[in-house]
């Protein structure tokens, strides 16, 4: 399990417009190119300064190539997270206010407590 | 010494600012009830004059991040930027600017360690939501100086929630030796029961309506034993999966005593019960209410 990096992806792609439409746009490709490229990337560090073990396990590579907020939330993802970012892109395509909110809520309707464990 | 005017402990709901700059023709059907009761709880800080203002909340993933996460950090900077980015895209919040009061942060940052808080601090914060919903409900101004203090409360593992409640009494204490004329008021925002992320979330109440009743009992009533007896980090999972928020209500319980409530007042909207609260430690000190005080609490 690699919550941690799953956390650093959502967080990091939220806080950038254009990174925040390139991951609506190609999830797939996105998730690639920012294990690749971005996962290591200390935040308030250099590129010499990049930690060198970090990635996703298979499920989470997957689930974040997929836009399956299901699958995140029952790896344990921060739900705070993955709802912001997904609101950034997909609120767009309801429109009734809060229909975005509401068909996340109704996917997840088949969770029970206790929820999966969010500590990294 | 200084003076403690005022304790105040709301929720802090991020649509409410957008909701109150709507036209009325385009405004939901519960916006004007929720717009008298903030302008009544606003009345409640402004008969207290403060000069300076603590601020308690917590930061959303904005400036502290998983790598390098405190529990408990006070900012200490001459200004605050406020308002992120993503808070402008989702709620329409403002950016703000707000001054800062160095004194009373360098004071409450080496009193704090001193009485058993192993304190973080920021020399460069920009604070969230958390503090700036509050903000804008009771003092839309802006115009006074804050110490900003942030809990955490959101990423596990959290501290325990009598940690939380007994850096509400250290707080008090620290304001209350702080040698200065200033008259002080602490602000504190967090939740009720909450679902963010969930199967439960945005429903037509908050996720747990008797949670947020127990809650409203405890606050008002000052019944801090009552609150430690039934709350526990685990318990907190029951009633939603962000109710770990309602650890600032009780950090703000810390700061006011044992002592019922001299305005409590709530509304249960879609998604959330919002609730409002605020202290008089030092009645003497209050201007009579105004004639925008209505009797929709127990002011």
């Amino acid at each position: 399990m690699s919550k941690y990096l799953v956390n650093k992806f959502l967080y990091t792609i939220d806080r950038d417009h254009d990174l925040t439409e390139r991951y609506r746009d190609d999830p797939a490709g996105t998730v690639t190119w920012w294990e690749q490229e971005m996962a290591g990337r200390i935040l308030n560090c250099i590129t010499a300064e990049t930690t060198t073990w970090l990635s996703f396990t298979d499920d989470e590579r997957t689930a974040l190539a997929t836009h399956d907020h299901v699958a995140l939330f029952e790896l344990g993802a921060h739900p705070f997270l993955a709802l912001t970012l997904w609101i950034a892109m997909f609120e767009r395509d309801f429109t009734e206010p809060l229909g975005m909110q509401l068909d996340y809520a109704e996917k997840l309707a088949h969770v029970r407590m206790p929820y999966p464990d969010i500590s990294t | 010494m200084a003076d403690l005017v005022a304790v105040l402990a709301t929720t802090h709901h991020p649509f409410y600012y957008r909701t109150s700059q709507l036209p009325p023709d385009q405004a939901p059907p519960f916006a004007a009830e929720w717009i008298s009761k903030i302008a009544t709880y606003r009345e409640t800080l402004t008969r207290a004059r403060p000069d300076v203002l603590v601020m308690v909340g917590s930061d959303h993933f904005h400036q502290l991040w998983l790598d390098n996460m405190p529990q408990f950090l006070v900012g200490k900077a001459p200004m605050y930027d406020a308002n992120w980015e993503n808070e402008v895209r989702e709620f329409g919040m403002p950016k703000l600017l707000l001054r800062g009061d160095e004194e009373l942060s360098a004071y409450m940052l080496r009193q704090g360690l001193d009485k058993g808080f192993d304190l973080a601090f920021s020399n460069e914060l920009r604070i969230d939501h958390s503090i700036t919903c509050p903000i804008l409900t009771v003092r839309p101004d802006a115009d006074l100086p804050i110490v900003p203090i942030y809990t955490n409360i959101f990423a596990p593992p959290l501290p325990q929630p009598e940690r939380f409640v007994q850096l509400g009494r250290t707080i008090r204490e620290i304001i209350e030796s702080w040698p200065s004329h200033l008259r002080v008021a602490v602000i504190g925002s967090g939740h009720l029961s909450l679902e963010l992320g969930g199967p439960r979330q945005f429903g037509p109440t908050g996720p747990d309506p008797e949670f947020d009743a127990r809650a409203v009992e405890w606050i008002s009533n000052g019944d801090i034993d009552g609150v430690l007896g039934n709350v526990t980090l685990d318990s907190l999972h029951a009633p939603g999966n962000a109710t770990h928020g309602f650890m600032d209500f009780m950090l703000m319980m810390g700061v006011a005593g044992y002592q019922k409530a001299d305005h409590a007042d709530s509304l249960s909207l879609f998604h959330t019960m919002e609730a409002y609260f605020t202290w008089y430690p030092n009645p003497h000190l209050i201007d009579a209410p105004s004639s925008l005080t209505t009797p929709g609490g127990r002011a």
